[in-house]
Formats: structure tokens, sequence, C-alpha cells
């Protein structure tokens, strides 16, 4: 049943790739990505990485979608004819698909025990981290503290990914900071003559925040995190500023704050680290943080995850408040 | 009693899926945007009660019941702001409700 349902999504998924590329209308390209997301982030879910379907649903299917749509305000709305050598490209698309068809033939079987991925590490995390880490999302477990170098290094690339999208357009802040016309129409002001989609969004809001931290903080147990939960904020105040108008929610997190949470994330993780160097142990080792290790390793995840939220979140709004800025040029 | 349930609920999957199923049809073959617009949302209020109200009976009194109560809240109240917002940002975009849509536009 779950092979049925995944050749059924993985379908829709070619059918919506080859829309995204036969249109040339490039709005009706964006919402198909919105869908191809979504499809994927269904998919990832019936594979049991309810992880990373959380983020793909968030920023995939959510956020990128908007960033997307106020890019094209800058742009135009369909694409130009180009004169590219299309044989070439058929023939480099030709042969790529054909070697990854030969690949897959090695592979091992969908949901078969003996395959690698599940002999190598898996069962060592499995196994250990109920007594070292003592948290039941052994994902949370790997990512935060097993492999925590890894997702120090994610969220920098996140931090640097944000200052450099920051430079390259947040520099021309004083010519027109009411523009987020593309998403919503001519509008400089957000939906505020929309009654209907205005009392929803605002009563919905509060719910998404509330939600946002449920992931954060529920991130040891369930599915989520700091990625997830940093997205789920990001949307929300993104909702607020289609609703009200970007300038409005720049008043609310003005860009200050948000360049203090773009560092201040990064920062925390990486003293965390420090700490635990200053308490007697190595880089980001969270069990001298307190005097049972199990407890410090709780104590490092909550702050690192925290940490990667707040990144998360600050880059994700200074990305989006820097398109949307910008407006017509 | 557990049979009722179940019988129950697959009565209600079905009909919700029929919904969905007729919601899909007119979003294919209805004339134009408004008209389209309007079989869609057969999919996002009946289908979607009617598979979340099987969906319930399926997981009986438990967490998931709540959860599935708390989406179907939340759908209920986004859906129709959605298609009102789609449907005012189309009348904004100058589309009108009487004329059929060129089929070059339809490529959604």
């Amino acid at each position: 049943m779950t092979v049925l349902f995944g050749v059924f999504l993985l379908t829709l998924l070619v059918i919506t790739a080859l829309a995204i590329v036969r249109t040339q209308h490039l709005f009706a390209a964006v919402i198909l990505t919105g869908v191809f997301s979504l499809l994927m982030a269904a998919n990832f879910f019936l594979l049991d990485a309810a992880d990373v379907a959380l983020t793909e649903a968030a920023i995939g299917a959510g956020i990128s979608t908007v960033l997307f749509l106020s890019a094209l305000a800058l742009t135009g709305e369909y694409e130009r004819a180009g004169s590219t050598n299309r044989l070439l490209a058929l023939g480099v698309v030709a042969v790529t698909t054909l070697l990854v068809i030969y690949a897959t033939f090695d592979k091992p079987r969908f949901g078969d025990p003996e395959a690698p991925v599940h002999q190598h590490v898996a069962p060592w995390y499995l196994e250990r981290t109920p007594e070292l880490i003592g948290i039941p999302n052994v994902v949370t477990a790997v990512l935060g503290s097993f492999r925590g170098y890894d997702t120090l290094g994610e969220v920098f690339v996140v931090f640097t990914a944000g200052i450099g999208i920051v430079f390259l357009f947040g520099a021309r802040r004083q010519r027109k900071p009411e523009a987020l016309r593309s998403v919503i129409g001519e509008l400089g002001e957000g939906l505020r003559h929309y009654l209907v989609p205005r009392v929803v969004g605002r009563l919905l809001i509060p719910f998404i925040l509330l939600f946002g931290l449920y992931v954060q903080f529920h991130g040891e147990y369930g599915p989520g995190g700091g990625f997830q939960a940093g997205a789920i904020v990001a949307a929300a105040f993104i909702l607020y500023a289609l609703l009200e108008g970007e300038a409005q929610a720049l008043r609310v997190l003005p860009t200050r704050v948000l360049t203090g949470l773009v560092a201040g994330g990064a920062l925390l993780y990486g003293a965390v680290g420090v700490a635990g160097i200053l308490l007697g142990g190595n880089f980001l080792d969270y069990s001298v943080l307190a005097s049972d290790p199990i407890a410090g390793q709780h104590l490092g995840l909550l702050l690192i995850e925290a940490g990667v939220g707040i990144t998360v979140t600050g880059v994700l709004l200074s990305v989006f408040h820097a398109f949307a800025g910008r407006g017509h040029i | 009693m557990a049979m009722l349930a179940d019988i129950a609920s697959w009565v209600l999957l079905t009909l919700g899926g029929a919904f969905v199923f007729i919601g899909g049809l007119g979003a294919l073959r209805m004339p134009n945007l408004y008209t389209r617009m309007h079989a869609a949302s057969l999919t996002d209020t009946m289908g979607a009660v009617l598979i979340i109200a099987g969906i319930m009976l399926q997981a009986g009194a438990s967490l998931a019941t709540i959860k599935l109560a708390a989406i179907l809240l939340f759908l209920l109240l986004t859906s129709p702001t959605a298609s009102n917002a789609l449907a005012s940002a189309a009348l904004l975009a100058g589309q009108r409700p009487g004329e059929a849509t060129a089929s070059s536009e339809r490529g959604e």
C-alpha cells in the first residue's frame, strides 16, 4: 500500500516538474513549485521522515513561494523566450537520467532491513540514544548532539546566506519602504482593505506562533526542532506583513532586531559549544553543562535548538524584507 | 458498535471522496474562473469535512481525534478565506464573472 502511494505521489511529482518546465508563465511556475514541495513533503512523510516532511512543507511550500512571488515583483511575469541549444540540454538530461536509472539497479529494495544504511551507524544511534541523550526523537539527538558540528555548520551556512542576501538587496531601504506589490496586487498597504482575509489572518497568527513554539520545544519528543519552528514563526510574521503591509511588519520587528536575531542565534549555538570547553569538556559536548550528563545533554539540545530557531527566523524574515522592500525598479 | 462505527466511517469517507472527485471534475470542466473556484471549494468544504469526520470515527476517542478536529477547524477557517481572497484578487485583476475564460489562460 505504501509503495502504491509512493508511486502515485512520485508520478504526480514528475507531472508537476514537467509542468514547471513547460509553462512560460512564471506566476504559475511559482505556484507549481509550491505544489511540488507539498507533494515532496507527503512523500517524505510516507517514508517516515516526519522531521524532513515538516521542514519541506513549511519552507518549500510556504515561505519559498512567498519569496519567489516577492522576487517576481522585481522582474516580470513571463519567461523570456530563450534561444539556447535545446538539443544539447536534452542530450545532457537524457544521459544523466539513464545514468541515474542505471544506478538504481544497485540500490537495495525499498524498506530492505539488510540495506547498508540500516547496517552502518544507525543501529548504534538507535541503541545508545536512550542511555546517552535520554530523548525519544533520535533524529534530534543525532542532529543536535552526535552530529552537532554538522548542524553548527548548517546554521552558519544559513547565517552567511542571509547576510549575503541582505547585503545584495537590503541596502536601499529608504526609497520605497512600502512595496509588496505582486503578492497582493498594486497595494502598498497590504490587505488592509480586505476585511475577510485580514480578520481571519489576524485570528490565525497567534495560533501559528503557538504551533511554532510547540514545534520548537517539542523537538526532543516528536518531529520538529529549530529549523522547522524557525520557518513556522517566520511564516506567521510574513502573514502579518502580507495582511498589514510590509512597513507595519517592520515596525513590529525592525531591521535592527532582525539582524540581532540572525547573529544572536548563531552566537548562542557557538557559545554553548564554548561553554562546553570552559566547563572542561569538548567543543559542543553538552554532558558537562549540568551535574548530570543526561540533564546536560537536554539543556544543550534545548539551547542549540533555540539558537537554530532564532537564526532561521531572522534569516527568513530578513530575506523576505530584502525582497519585498525593493519594490519595482 | 465497532462494526457500526466502521460502516459509518466508510460511508463518510466514500461520500467525501465522491465530493472531492466532483470538485476536481468541476475545476477542470467549468467554463470560467469563478465557476471553477465554486467547484473547487466543494473539495475544501464538503470533501474535507466528510473525510476528516470519517477518519475521526476510525481514530475513536483518542488524541488523534482532537488533532483532527483542530485541523478541521483550521481548514474551515482558512479555505473559505483563501477562496474569498482569490475571488477578490481575480475581480481586481479585471476578471469579469460573466465571460468564459480564453483557453490560453487556463494553463493552471
